[in-house]
């Protein structure tokens, strides 16, 4: 599950930011080693939105700092 | 010269237009004649009277990184296309100019429209959540500015000059007047256009502004002919590097010509028609001629504004004949790349500098029975072939919806 969900997230940071699937892990900061800026999280947002069902409201956006962490909120929230 | 900081010359050159996706292929191709213009296969286009575009020869979005080419509106591409390739010619970057003294002036007549209409769909059928947030940047008019100002580092000054289709020669005044002033050592400068979407194609035919002459795409831009009927609209970019002479010599630059001066007017006029007399067109072009210090029997060649509408060539013809006289080799090179709008006075800018350098002036495409205007008839408009000529200084002029005029002079290096 978890996997799934980093390869549909990598999928996403690939198409939006360009970022290599190879460096889309959980520990990566999306401001400070993946170079992605506030526009393209909230690019971001709406793509996962749109792969695995879960909107990330505003607030909730402003705390997710890494890739571990969009990972952990996706899978608290997927139905 | 009216300046004490010395010439301004060109020392970059960068285009990608209708006719290639650089300086070297589009001038090839104007050179060769061949034409931009083609019909719209779309269904969407079908009821309209106007049909006809010159598309970009390259979509400038694969000759960008594929994340920040969807970041930018199309104008903001081309614009960025065309400021790379002028940025690399003048070999500015490896001179050690630092960035708070390079300043970026781009123009553009509508900005990102194909942005602006684009998003207004997602809008209307998704709602706001799903808008963009890219859509702002994406779609100001100083976005083409702004996005060059980036790709090259410029800290100087960023400036966004809109006048429609007077925009990009503008965008040159306003560097010129830079250098002049002494407020940066080198100033990238141009325009850019991207909007051939129904919209624009719809306003513009509302106002009976384009060609429908949509059996004969490669014959309808045809300036200062008796059959002309409207403008095709165009798309791309233009860019030039300018700097103070003394400098770009002292580094061994290439200098393709010397931005001599400039002329800008408002006609005072009317909203969207030329005075039909060209009287403001001639009062800018007559204030270039002064201020590059020559007189008009010095101007050996004229690239046109010449969209081909009906009472602008006319209005043209006049202006040009009431101040330059009717020794210039004019041309009129809309007839091959259509109307790129706001990159056009930055395109024939650089048509401009070309013929200079290479002593040989455009055709003017499709001028098969020139105008019974007297202006007209008076003029030496090259035509069929291009001509070699003896040329030591030209002009370019542009006009722009709202009585806007701009006139530039070069002269050789």
């Amino acid at each position: 599950m978890s996997e799934d969900i980093q390869t549909g997230l990598a999928e996403i940071l690939e198409e939006v930011a360009g970022v290599a699937p190879a460096d889309a892990t959980p520990e990566k900061s999306f401001t400070e080693d993946l170079d992605v800026d506030s526009l393209s999280m909230v690019e971001i947002a709406t793509a996962v939105e749109d792969k695995f069902g879960v909107a990330i409201p505003d607030d909730e956006l402003a705390n997710i700092k890494t890739v571990g962490d969009a990972m952990s909120y996706i899978q608290k929230n997927k139905a | 010269m009216s300046t004490s900081v010395g010439d301004v010359v060109v020392t970059g050159l960068g285009a990608t237009t209708p006719l290639g996706s650089d300086v070297a292929s589009t001038w090839d191709a104007l050179l060769a004649g061949r034409s931009g213009v083609s019909r719209i296969t779309d269904d969407w286009v079908k009821e309209f009277p106007a049909q006809l575009v010159a598309r970009l020869a390259a979509d400038p979005a694969g000759q960008l990184d594929r994340v920040r080419a969807r970041r930018l509106d199309r104008s903001q591409q081309v614009a960025a296309v065309a400021a790379e390739e002028a940025w690399r010619d003048s070999g500015a970057a490896d001179a050690g100019v630092a960035p708070e003294r390079v300043a970026v002036v781009f123009g553009t007549g509508i900005g990102g429209a194909l942005t602006l209409l684009g998003q207004d769909d997602v809008l209307e059928e998704k709602g706001p959540k799903r808008v963009s947030p890219f859509t702002i940047p994406m779609l100001m008019p100083n976005g083409p500015a702004a996005a060059v100002g980036l790709a090259i580092g410029a800290r100087g000054g960023v400036h966004a000059p809109v006048s429609a289709c007077a925009s990009g020669a503008e965008a040159i005044r306003w560097g010129l007047d830079l250098l002049r002033f002494d407020r940066a050592d080198v100033v990238l400068v141009g325009g850019a256009e991207a909007c051939v979407h129904p919209l624009p194609m719809a306003g513009f035919a509302a106002m009976r502004a384009m060609s429908t002459r949509n059996d004969e795409p490669e014959r309808a831009s045809r300036p200062f002919d008796k059959a002309r009927d409207g403008f095709v609209l165009g798309e791309g970019a233009a860019a030039l590097v300018l700097e103070r002479g003394d400098a770009a010599r002292a580094r061994g630059a290439r200098i393709h010509a010397r931005l001599a001066g400039a002329g800008g007017t408002a006609d005072g006029y009317d909203l969207v028609a030329p005075h039909p007399e060209g009287e403001g067109a001639g009062r800018a072009i007559a204030a270039a001629v002064r201020d590059a210090g020559l007189a008009p029997t010095d101007i050996g060649h004229v690239n046109a504004h010449a969209t081909s509408t009906p009472v602008g060539d006319t209005a043209e013809a006049a202006a040009i004949r009431n101040t330059i006289g009717e020794h210039a080799l004019v041309t009129a090179t809309k007839s091959q790349t259509g109307h790129l709008l706001g990159a056009a006075g930055a395109l024939e800018s650089v048509f401009t500098i070309l013929a200079l350098r290479e002593q040989v002036v455009p055709a003017t495409a499709n001028l098969d029975d020139p105008d019974d205007d007297p202006a007209v008839q008076a003029l030496d408009i090259v035509r069929r072939e291009p001509r070699k000529a003896s040329l030591t200084a030209a002009v370019n002029d542009s006009f722009g919806f709202g009585g806007h005029n701009i006139a530039l002079v070069f002269t050789t290096a």
